[in-house]
């Protein structure tokens, strides 16, 4: 009857078929600008990095695979350094974004959107300058400086390799606070607009459902937000582990990170092979363990 | 796992002097109840008399002001909600849309760390009807079948109070009347204390053992729902609960059994018990389906209460009933609501009538109330 009467209301008109164009109109500049800024370039980069030649000789396509196994050899120790950098870095911005997340969303009030405003307020300045920034910060002569050496905090940081010396400049604590501290909103965001959507209903279904707080927490709340903690570890992750500023400026040759490397490569000794087939490599190995990683968090259902 | 009383300990649902302070705002004021254990009560009101808030002070959901909540021998005024032997069944449903059917109902049992969880989950999808939807998520289960799944979710944990708030509020009127039964029947089965929150007067009677009509966070009336239907204490219980004539009148004299009142024109007689002692100046009340027309302006069984020489100002037609406006000689419009049995003539507007009633169904209330408390808020709930 009601397919009859949705027929007889409107005689003569297919549904559907005039606007069937419009999905595509409206995919066109994007994709547009994919094409023209990624996929390209993608295809130069990639071609590249299988040439062979120096800067004043000029490059020749020769598809010199070995470009591939002679740099990751010699660079995988900033491979795996940058992969656990980043790694500790996302743990600790989850560790801190997510309570800070949870209080905005849940218990802040009318304050939710100051704290909003103050979690991106950092994107109003340049990241370069915020990296500067934490120099000043750790500096020898700084607050955090002489918290840590009062506190004996710095031999035990020292003798577990984190710092050298007197000083947490030019160390690995440094880089890895860096890039937490650079990449934290990207943390907190999507655990916010995850954690904002949750009902408060479900909370008190739950609590009336004979589940204590952290139970609620563990069984209703963090399953429910792990779209956000997808989404928050890997805006966090794949750019951390790609980042290299903050292991120019905050850390030493020992902490140099892979970006730093193949920043090096294509600015300072011009070998852009072999820079190419870093990058391209990154790329892959990144693309590999964020598939792994959404296809294990399983959290489909949920988006 | 919270440790919760059993509800096999557990007696009858006590509230006393329950008041609920949002700033300057009583929602609830000193409610004083007792819900008998396996009874169905009804608390029913307009929206914001504050029968939510009750349910969520005794769901824990919210702290009293003051007052006290009694499950059984036990205060659990200030007990969290995770170790009350109490259920809600929220409005909202609030079904865990991350779980399955099972999941949600078994997650109660879960958490008090009971045993057979797999056996009484089944027995209660059984009773529900819900065992082949087992396995599917919230969102894919339609509005009535999502009702049926908090339900369950709530009664597996054999609560001493299962807490109703509004139900059937979200299911259209066709499936609410099949859950109403349902619903009943479940009750029945289960043998727990059902406290149900409504502000359909046709739900709450339909359902409750026991109705409270709430107003303005007070209770204006407890009882059986024909007692309270058939002898509304309050203007507001007269209009909310059904619908009411109500005519100004005065007493004239009192006998043992019945007094005679005077309408503005004529008298009519009402039982002794149903009208309030030492008060002249009344409300004489009467349901418009205790009305009875008559052809002729002066007619109508003798000892009956009659108001002859009335007119026919509307009439419509509503398949199983008529419905009448009736202007009385002085000015009043009377409803009167007559059962299409298909006998005598249907009365046009401008028929001449008389209307006729017995005694037996007049009631009587004092005329310091509002005649028209509780009329708009029933329209505006129903």
């Amino acid at each position: 009857m009601a397919v009859q009467a949705d027929t007889v209301a409107r005689p003569g008109r297919r549904p559907g078929r005039r606007f069937a164009g419009i999905p595509y109109v409206l995919l066109l500049p994007g994709l547009l600008w994919l094409g023209i800024f990624f996929v390209v370039p993608m295809i130069f980069l990639l071609s590249q990095s299988l040439q062979t030649g120096s800067l004043e000789t000029g490059y020749r396509l020769t598809f010199h695979f070995a470009t591939y196994s002679d740099s990751l050899s010699q660079f995988a120790r900033q491979f795996l350094r940058s992969f656990e950098y980043a790694f500790i870095a996302t743990l600790l911005a989850l560790l801190i974004g997510y309570p800070l997340a949870y209080t905005i969303a849940l218990k802040a009030g009318r304050l939710k959107p100051v704290l909003l405003v103050m979690v991106i307020a950092p994107f109003f300045t340049s990241f370069l300058l915020r990296t500067l920034a934490w120099q000043t910060i750790l500096n020898t002569d700084g607050l955090v400086m002489k918290f840590f050496r009062t506190t004996h905090l710095l031999s035990v940081t020292s003798a577990l390799g984190w710092t050298n010396g007197q000083q947490l400049l030019s160390s690995p604590l440094a880089v890895v606070t860096g890039l937490t501290y650079n990449f934290l909103p990207f943390m907190t965001l999507p655990l916010f607009a995850s954690l904002d959507r949750l009902d408060p209903r479900l909370l008190e279904a739950a609590g009336d459902l004979y589940a204590r707080p952290i139970t609620t927490f563990r069984r209703i709340t963090l399953p429910m937000s792990m779209p956000g903690v997808v989404a928050g570890t890997l805006l966090t992750f794949i750019p951390a582990a790609v980042d290299f500023i903050n292991s120019q400026l905050l850390g030493n040759p020992q902490t140099a990170m892979i970006g730093q490397v193949i920043d090096g490569y294509f600015l300072r000794i011009n070998d852009y092979p072999t820079a190419a087939a870093l990058s391209f490599s990154l790329m892959l190995a990144i693309l590999i363990l964020v598939s792994v990683y959404v296809r294990r968090s399983g959290t489909e259902e949920l988006v | 796992m919270a440790s919760v009383e059993k509800p096999a300990d557990s007696g009858d649902l006590v509230l006393h002097s329950l008041t609920k302070r949002f700033g300057t705002f009583t929602a609830v004021d000193e409610v004083s109840l007792r819900i008998p254990r396996g009874s169905f009560f009804a608390l029913l009101g307009p929206s914001g008399c504050g029968k939510t808030t009750t349910l969520r002070m005794v769901a824990g959901l919210e702290q009293p002001t003051h007052g006290e909540i009694r499950i059984g021998e036990k205060d659990v005024t200030y007990t969290k909600p995770y170790r009350r032997p109490v259920n809600t069944v929220f409005q909202s449903y609030a079904l865990f849309p991350h779980l399955t059917v099972w999941e949600n109902v078994a997650f109660g049992l879960k958490r008090r760390g009971v045993g057979e969880i797999r056996q009484q989950v089944s027995e209660v999808l059984e009773l529900t009807e819900l065992n082949t939807l087992a396995q599917r998520k919230p969102a894919q289960l339609s509005g009535g079948q999502q009702q049926r799944v908090a339900l369950a979710r709530a009664i597996v944990n054999r609560p001493a109070v299962l807490l109703l708030d509004e139900p059937l509020g979200a299911l259209d009127l066709k499936l609410r009347r099949q859950m109403q039964v349902e619903l009943k029947r479940i009750q029945n089965e289960v043998g727990l204390t059902f406290v149900h929150v409504t502000h359909d007067q046709e739900e709450a009677m339909t359902m409750a053992d026991t109705i409270a009509v709430m107003n303005a966070g007070r209770i204006e009336q407890l009882g059986a729902p024909a007692e309270l239907y058939e002898n509304p204490a309050t203007t507001f219980a007269a209009n909310f609960l059904g619908q009411s004539n109500l005519i100004r009148a005065g007493v004239l004299d009192r006998q043992h059994d019945s007094a005679t009142v005077a309408l503005p024109t004529g008298t009519v007689r009402v039982p002794v018990s149903r009208l309030p002692a030492d008060i002249d100046k009344v409300w004489v009340g009467v349901r418009p389906e205790k009305i009875s027309v008559h052809e002729h302006p002066d007619s109508g069984p003798a000892g009956a209460n009659r108001i002859p020489d009335a007119v026919v100002t509307d009439a419509s037609f509503m398949g199983v009933s008529l419905q009448y406006l009736v202007r009385t000689p002085w000015g009043q419009e009377l409803m009167v609501f007559e059962q299409n049995r298909g006998l005598g003539k249907v009365n046009r507007p401008g028929d001449l009538v008389c209307l006729s009633w017995s005694s037996d169904h007049t009631f009587a209330l004092d005329a310091g109330q509002d005649a028209e408390a509780g009329i708009e808020l029933d329209a505006e709930a129903g």
